[in-house]
């Protein structure tokens, strides 16, 4: 039985920036694992190939048994792996719900014609996703907020509508990067909540977070990455006593 | 869609239809020219305004539909309004030809291409491309449509009929706008890495927003070209893209209602100022000018709410 996600020797280089090296690691379904490691480590570069914003320079990542690798965006988030992004993009100047809807856009299929003829059809769908988009909404602690602009939100809840609008496109990976960013304590421990309810929907979470209160509360396991490589992997008490992530984060006394 | 918009419409097809009556025919004719515009405005505004794709050789489609139209017209003996659809089919499938490669580029980088593209076709007709174009003399002796065994040639019979036609557009891309196929024109248009990250395929829907706009403005060359009874590459220069664009960002981009009025406004404001004879572009690019600085999201940046209280209110009930 293999792991859901699957990272094997994977190698991202710019230019002469060796950003992700060598990196493998696996996800297994139903848990939810931290991809930590200081600022400059490899984090978000690795998210982004998974998801397929870059290609790896080397090496292959698998979801469910099939590459990945070479898949656009779209595709991927089809196959079932959505994403948050740690610099918010929300669509500012539309409303909560029309953001969630675009999650919903890869599972309703209504096209040009059904618009312009405004089919039975058509109209059962928007209906059912504009339902579900509600849901979603609901689901992350947005309701009765639907019809605010994205970016009249305060900033805690603009980071849940992003996971609102990945969780609308039914994804198997739920792909997280810095969700507590900006947070307060109150609305990181409602995050931690958050992040329960969506693995017991049988979502796999795979997170960045600098918030080690959050990671070591909400993961099952850890991957920490430091200079675009692995140091250490396991369970979270593993890795606070791990000597090596130690000295990644805070440094060896120069002797 | 809201009530002050429907008045609105109202209002201008009431004037529309009592134009005959209201005016000489130059003014009929200015109208229809507003007509044509408005079509080609609101063609181009699925590209430009609802997509974010800069494009500015649109009259190259606006030629290529023209042209489709008088060479069956003429060769063939196709009825022109029956020519209609092909010379939209054709223009969608030049331009999904044409934006294939360049499509992914960025704003500016596509403003360039699309210029040169515009400069290529009207080179092309000038040189008589297929032997059909007749080259800087263009296509003469295009028949008038018939509609119902009634001969459509005088302005104010055509005015009905660039006006039914504009009427159907924006029904038709009202309904566009509140759909899935046009959310996704807007979540690109916002921000296309994000749309791409929710699972849009954002090429996919660049491609059709290029071959829907260039399919309208195809069938609106097709009417032009009805109305004029002889084309000639002039017809269709960079000004005339340079025009439509204005028209687009002038009225308000995305905005149906807005772009409508960015087409009357820049045919009608030369027609109003024409007693300052030479100087009236003066005022006309002045007015362009300050226009911009005052008021850059355009003069009615208005986009119909694509979902209200009611709305969320009765999905709520029924989840």
């Amino acid at each position: 039985m293999s792991a859901l996600l699957e990272l094997r020797q994977v190698t991202k280089i710019f230019g002469g920036l060796t950003a992700v090296d060598d990196v493998g690691f696996d996800v297994e379904a139903g848990q939810v694992v931290g991809l930590i490691g200081p600022n400059g480590a490899g984090k978000t570069t690795t998210f982004n190939l998974i998801t397929g914003n870059h290609r790896p320079t080397r090496g292959t990542i698998r979801f469910d048994g099939q590459p990945i690798t070479a898949l656009l965006t779209n595709r991927i988030v089809r196959l079932g792996v959505a994403r948050t992004f740690q610099n918010i993009r929300l669509f500012q100047q539309l409303t909560a719900l029309e953001n969630v809807l675009a999650g919903r856009h890869c599972r309703t299929s209504a096209g040009l014609l059904a618009a312009l003829l405004r089919s039975p059809g058509q109209r059962r769908e928007e209906r059912a996703a504009v339902e579900r988009s509600l849901a979603e909404l609901a689901f992350v602690g947005l309701e009765g907020r639907a019809l605010e602009l994205a970016r009249n939100l305060p900033y805690g809840d603009q980071r849940r509508l992003e996971i609102a609008r990945a969780l609308a496109a039914e994804p198997r990976l739920l792909i997280l990067d810095e969700p507590a960013g900006g947070m307060n304590e109150q609305e990181t421990d409602q995050l931690v909540g958050l992040i329960g309810r969506i693995r017991e929907r049988g979502v796999t979470v795979l997170l960045i977070e600098h918030d080690m209160s959050l990671v070591m509360r909400a993961c099952d396991r850890i991957v920490v990455l430091e200079y675009g490589k692995k140091i250490a992997e396991g369970t979270p008490e593993a890795i606070q006593r791990d000597p090596r992530v130690i000295e990644a984060y805070l440094g060896t006394e120069a002797t | 869609m809201s009530r002050r918009l429907l008045t609105g419409y109202l209002l201008a097809a009431a004037l529309v239809a009592a134009a005959p009556r209201l005016f000489d025919a130059y003014q009929v004719d200015v109208l229809n020219s507003v007509g044509l515009y408005v079509l080609l405005a609101l063609s181009l505004n699925l590209i430009l305004g609802d997509a974010g794709l800069f494009n500015m050789g649109h009259a190259a489609f606006y030629a290529v539909g023209a042209y489709v139209a008088a060479v069956l017209n003429t060769r063939l003996g196709v009825p022109i309004l029956w020519a209609m659809p092909v010379s939209g089919l054709l223009a969608a499938a030049f331009g999904l030809l044409v934006a294939r490669p360049v499509v992914h580029l960025r704003g500016d980088y596509l403003l360039v291409v699309t210029i040169g593209l515009g400069e290529i076709v009207r080179i092309a007709l000038v040189n008589d491309v297929l032997g059909l174009t007749g080259g800087a003399n263009g296509i003469f002796g295009i028949a008038r449509p018939v509609i119902f065994g009634q001969k459509i040639r005088r302005p104010e019979e055509f005015l009905y009929l660039i006006w039914g036609f504009v009427a159907l557009t924006v029904f038709l891309f009202h309904r566009l706008e509140q759909s899935r196929f046009g959310r996704a024109l807007t979540y690109l248009r916002e921000d296309p890495v994000a749309a791409e990250g929710s699972g849009i395929d954002t090429a996919r829907y660049r491609l059709m927003a290029f071959a829907l706009g260039a399919a309208w403005a195809g069938m609106t060359g097709a009417i032009y070209a009805a109305k004029m009874t002889i084309i000639s590459p002039e017809s269709f220069s960079f000004w005339e893209s340079v025009l439509v664009f204005l028209m687009v960002i002038l009225g308000g981009s995305g905005s149906i209602p807005g772009v409508m009025l960015g087409a009357a406004i820049v045919v009608l404001m030369p027609e109003v100022f024409r007693d300052l004879a030479t100087a009236r572009m003066l005022v006309f690019g002045l007015v362009m000018m300050v226009m911009m600085v005052v008021r850059p999201q355009g003069l009615l940046p208005w986009r119909a709410p694509r979902f209200r209280r009611a709305d969320a209110a009765r999905a709520e009930a029924s989840r």
